[in-house]
């Protein structure tokens, strides 16, 4: 079983970066932090206190860059009915997919991060807090964009509804996330971790049941 | 949950008054038949009278509305979908199967070869030809090494020499013990044991 999954996972990831897809979000988020000073000017100051808020906005805008790639091309060419009639659950494959999504979401991501940062003038310990708050999101960020994927799946502007559904849940994460910027060395960083683990372990039910939903 | 009508050791295909609701529908009802090793099913009937869907309910994707079965443990659904993916040449897109199934890089190519796709192994799928998928699921299906083998329309788009080359697979896989219930207009050249006719349901009630 756990074979299995390890050969789902690695066609997932495969996949991801050979299709180029998995830098689309990369190329967007240093898109907005290259936007951004020329938008609020170049003022050191404000871009030390903004900027590191401005990076948390971006990541979650760039979590919902690949949810059209997620979960529907699957459905729609039948790789995930064959999945099930060799016996595996919906909630074994959505969270093959998050795992999967995570490796080819998470590494890019943070890297983008670390280049825009320069952008922003973060340096040093902030530097060190917003990259950790950001690897400590992005399992999360994966396992949302994956449950929203696949409540969407088959719907006509899923995209636009995906946006809507990220907003409300995605609220906690920025809240510790981009709070653990303004108040380094606090208990910011652990609320972000317990939200994470949290979203990450429903995942697999969540986008489980709306799987076997779509199919019956 | 689908585990309870589907034991999973059993040899043989047992179903017993199967009913299939779809879309507020009933499909059909009281529905049983049974398959022992090495036989095949036939599964006829008009167009939307729930072919497909029983198919899919007997391969684990749908639960029955009434009724229960057991089938064996290894199952392979051969419908209208590919199910590969379209940007990998083909031996390398039933090289995820083939890992999943436990199969070897020489079943994949036996596979490819019974499908009558051997020339066709290192080219990306998305450039196949109508028949040329249709063998290709054909391929996924050999390949998979279940016992019991559910085809919907398994002819569709195929020149006849492709039929009797699938008549000759799927003898194959009957005499090596397997089982096969086929859902097809086109006739398959092999001997059926069993033939099942669903007939639309709103029709039968208004005879009564």
């Amino acid at each position: 079983m756990i074979g299995n999954l390890a050969t789902i996972i690695w066609r997932d990831v495969r996949q991801s970066y050979a299709s180029g897809g998995t830098w689309l979000p990369v190329i967007f988020y240093l898109s907005a932090a290259t936007l951004f000073p020329f938008a609020v000017g170049p003022d050191r100051d404000l871009l030390l206190q903004t900027g590191g808020g401005i990076l948390w906005i971006a990541a979650l805008l760039a979590t919902l860059l690949p949810l059209d790639r997620l979960i529907q091309p699957d459905l729609e060419n039948g790789v995930h009915d064959q999945l099930i009639v060799r016996g595996l659950s919906d909630e074994m494959i959505a969270a093959a997919r998050m795992v999967s999504h995570w490796l080819a979401f998470g590494p890019p991501l943070l890297l983008a991060a670390f280049l825009a940062s320069g952008l922003m003038g973060l340096e040093g310990a902030a530097l060190g807090t917003l990259l950790a708050s950001l690897a400590i999101a992005t399992p999360a960020l994966a396992g949302l964009a994956v449950m929203i994927a696949a409540l969407t799946a088959g719907l006509k502007g899923a995209g636009a509804l995906g946006g809507l559904l990220l907003v409300p849940l995605a609220i906690p994460l920025l809240i510790f996330g981009a709070g653990s910027l303004s108040a380094p060395g606090g208990s910011a960083l652990l609320f972000l971790g317990a939200i994470s683990l949290l979203l990450v372990a429903i995942t697999p039910f969540a986008a489980g049941a709306a799987l076997a939903a779509v199919r019956e | 949950m689908k585990e309870e009508q589907s034991t999973g050791s059993d040899e043989r295909l047992v179903v017993e008054a199967l009913g299939c609701v779809r879309g507020e529908r009933l499909l059909f009802r009281g529905l049983g038949f049974a398959l022992d090793a090495g036989q095949a099913g036939l599964l006829t009937g008009p167009n939307g009278v729930g072919k497909s869907s029983l198919l899919r309910l007997l391969a684990g994707l749908l639960t029955p509305s009434a009724g229960n079965y057991r089938a064996p443990g290894t199952r392979a659904l051969c419908d209208d979908r590919l199910a590969l993916d379209e940007h990998l040449p083909l031996a390398q897109a039933l090289r995820f199967w083939a890992k999943l199934d436990g199969r070897s890089e020489a079943d994949a190519a036996s596979a490819m070869a019974r499908a009558g796709l051997g020339h066709l192994a290192e080219v990306p799928v998305r450039y196949f030809s109508t028949g040329q998928r249709q063998r290709a699921r054909l391929a996924r299906t050999y390949l998979s090494g279940a016992q019991l083998w559910l085809l919907d329309e398994p002819a569709n788009g195929l020149d006849s020499d492709s039929v009797s080359q699938l008549g000759t697979v799927l003898q194959e896989h009957l005499d090596g013990g397997g089982m096969i219930l086929a859902a097809s207009h086109i006739p398959l050249p092999i001997a059926f044991d069993i033939s099942l006719r669903l007939e639309p349901l709103e029709e039968l009630e208004a005879y009564r």
